[in-house]
């Protein structure tokens, strides 16, 4: 009886997070695939054919019939939809890379803190990440806009005699995705920092190396596994961005997220925006199985 | 180690805090404006938050978020430890990889594509939108940080303590709520609270899953935004950074006392 009971707890455990995730998570991406293979219709839901099992096999292997590759053709044929792609995807390498160049240092500085109050600095990286994303990008509308705290203090230190324009324009997106995500990348990187043995850059630089090439050699080296997985965790939300770009950036700021929420909310077409949610999703399977490698592999490693 | 903590490391310390802290900063700071404009100081003044107050509408939206985020924080707590024990305790299932492409996967993944597909999941099963179909999306994607929060706590966790309560003759399900449970409350407890700011802070997923009448707070600053940066919007941001504060600082108050408490045993126990 008490085996009995502990292999059903121990089959629970598994069963009922992974069921969860199957229907709330997975499944879900089935429907999306299905509904971008459908028409546009003026009906509630908003497109044809609906699924349904109900009505028989028949019917829906006539539905079936009825799937067309059309809004993919669209996709491909409209230039507005892969220059998307295309910007979204660079905007997201260079804010990662900028974001790298802000944070490294950070990070470094952390681990070379003294050991008493390093847990104070982390707590201190952390923090922002608890106030709402929505409230930091909303933050630097005020700073950034051509009347703004940024010109006024500029305009003031008689730096600049005109205001800059930087508020609608992608410096704006720049600098909102380097601020919303620096946390995730600083993160990664200290705990990575944190383990490193540092007496093999003293017996490096004892032996003659000059300093910044034992760090380039030495340090960074051993911090690649935090840089990579921070990366990932800036670049692959960052494609996909809707609330920054919207907010901060201009109409010229193409990125397939603010593509993706104008199709959904504003032309009311669920099968093109699912088809766009497709394509997106199939740009960023490698970088995320990647993530997902390395962050299995460095479970692993703790172990 | 401590020797040689240089200049350059504390100049980067110090201008990379200021980044990361002064929009905040100057956002509550402006809160307290007396001017409409939310960037001319023009005194000291509190009648925004007066004015919040006496708009329904962001009261209205506070309820929804606050009822929203603890229903989800709290289920996504549950599934999320459940999650993290089936990763680290059970090795080898049919399926764990798949299983652990879904835990890690919604961390990263665009929420544009995380509200569509959740959005489209419900219209496809014919479940009527608002506030619950918002609480089940949000425990999804909640649950999976509080899973990988709980995780790294169990998998530094010394299994002799189990393997001693089960000689002893404890059941599983005894060992884990008298040995397991209290030892990783700490990380649970966080993930509690991180799963709860998640969902108090979402706007892209809520935006796509919500219906009529189930207006979150998010949503209601972000359609205020829109038309227009105002103080008003500066004093409920502010109340919402100090609710989370408040909870931080209480949080991390009660982590040093249990410390301090643990060390003092240890030190009283090793005396006798």
């Amino acid at each position: 009886m008490q085996n009995l009971i502990s292999s059903i707890a121990s089959r629970l455990v598994i069963a009922v997070p992974y069921l969860w995730l199957l229907i709330f998570f997975l499944i879900p991406f089935v429907i999306v695939f299905k509904i971008s293979l459908s028409e546009v219709a003026m009906a509630i839901p908003p497109y044809t054919p609906v699924f349904n099992l109900s009505a028989g096999w028949q019917a829906f292997a006539d539905n079936f019939s009825q799937f067309s590759w059309d809004n993919y053709i669209w996709l491909l044929e409209d230039p507005l939809y892969y220059k998307a792609y295309i910007s979204s995807v660079i905007i997201a390498a260079v804010s990662t890379v900028l974001t790298l160049i802000v944070g490294y240092p950070i990070a470094y500085g952390m681990a070379r803190a003294p050991a008493t109050i390093r847990p104070t600095l982390l707590m201190l990286v952390i923090l922002p990440f608890w106030t709402s994303f929505l409230i930091r990008v909303y933050a630097w509308i005020g700073i950034l806009k051509p009347e703004g705290l940024l010109n006024q203090f500029l305009m003031w230190a008689h730096v600049i005699d005109t205001p800059l324009n930087i508020l609608n324009t992608n410096t704006a997106v720049f600098i909102g995705i380097v601020y919303s995500y620096l946390p995730f990348l600083v993160l990664p990187i200290y705990s990575a920092l944190e383990k490193m043995d540092y007496s093999l850059v003293e017996a490096a630089e004892d032996l003659g190396c000059p300093p910044i090439l034992a760090f380039w050699k030495i340090t960074f080296r051993l911090s690649m596994p935090g840089v990579i997985a921070g990366c990932f965790l800036v670049f692959i939300p960052a494609v996909g961005e809707f609330v920054i770009p919207d907010l901060l950036g201009g109409s010229q700021t193409l990125m397939i997220g603010k593509t993706l929420w104008n199709e959904f909310f504003s032309n009311r077409d669920w099968p093109v925006s699912s088809a766009v949610a497709v394509i997106l999703l199939l740009l960023l399977v490698v970088p995320i199985v990647l993530f997902q490698r390395a962050e299995a592999r460095a479970q692993e490693s703790e172990k | 180690m401590n020797t040689t903590w240089s200049r350059f490391n504390i100049a980067s310390l110090v201008f990379g805090f200021a980044f990361l802290y002064l929009p905040i900063v100057l956002l509550v700071v402006f809160s307290f404006n007396e001017s409409r404009l939310v960037t001319v100081w023009a005194g000291f003044s509190t009648k925004w938050y007066v004015s919040l107050f006496h708009n329904q509408s962001f009261i209205d939206a506070a309820w929804v978020t606050i009822r929203v985020g603890l229903v989800s924080a709290t289920v996504a707590t549950i599934l999320g430890t459940l999650g993290a024990l089936a990763m680290t305790r059970y090795t080898r299932f049919r399926g764990r990889l798949l299983f652990s492409a879904m835990i890690y996967a919604p961390l990263v993944m665009p929420e544009v594509i995380t509200g569509l597909s959740m959005l489209l999941l419900f219209v496809a099963i014919g479940f009527d939108r608002g506030l619950w179909t918002m609480i089940l999306a949000h425990i999804t994607f909640s649950m999976c940080f509080v899973a990988v929060v709980v995780q790294s706590r169990l998998v530094t966790f010394d299994r002799s303590l189990e393997e001693a309560a089960m000689d002893l003759g404890a059941t599983p399900v005894t060992t884990f709520f008298k040995v397991t449970l209290p030892v990783i409350l700490p990380a649970v407890v966080s993930g509690w609270m991180l799963a709860f700011t998640l969902s108090l802070d979402d706007l892209v997923i809520s935006s796509f899953t919500s219906g009529p009448g189930a207006t979150t707070l998010p949503m209601r600053i972000y359609s205020q935004v829109r038309l227009g940066v105002t103080p008003e919007i500066n004093a409920a941001c502010t109340i919402l950074i100090a609710i989370v504060a408040v909870g931080v600082i209480i949080a991390s108050i009660a982590n040093k006392r249990r410390e301090v408490q643990k060390a003092r045993d240890e030190q009283a126990a090793a005396r006798n």
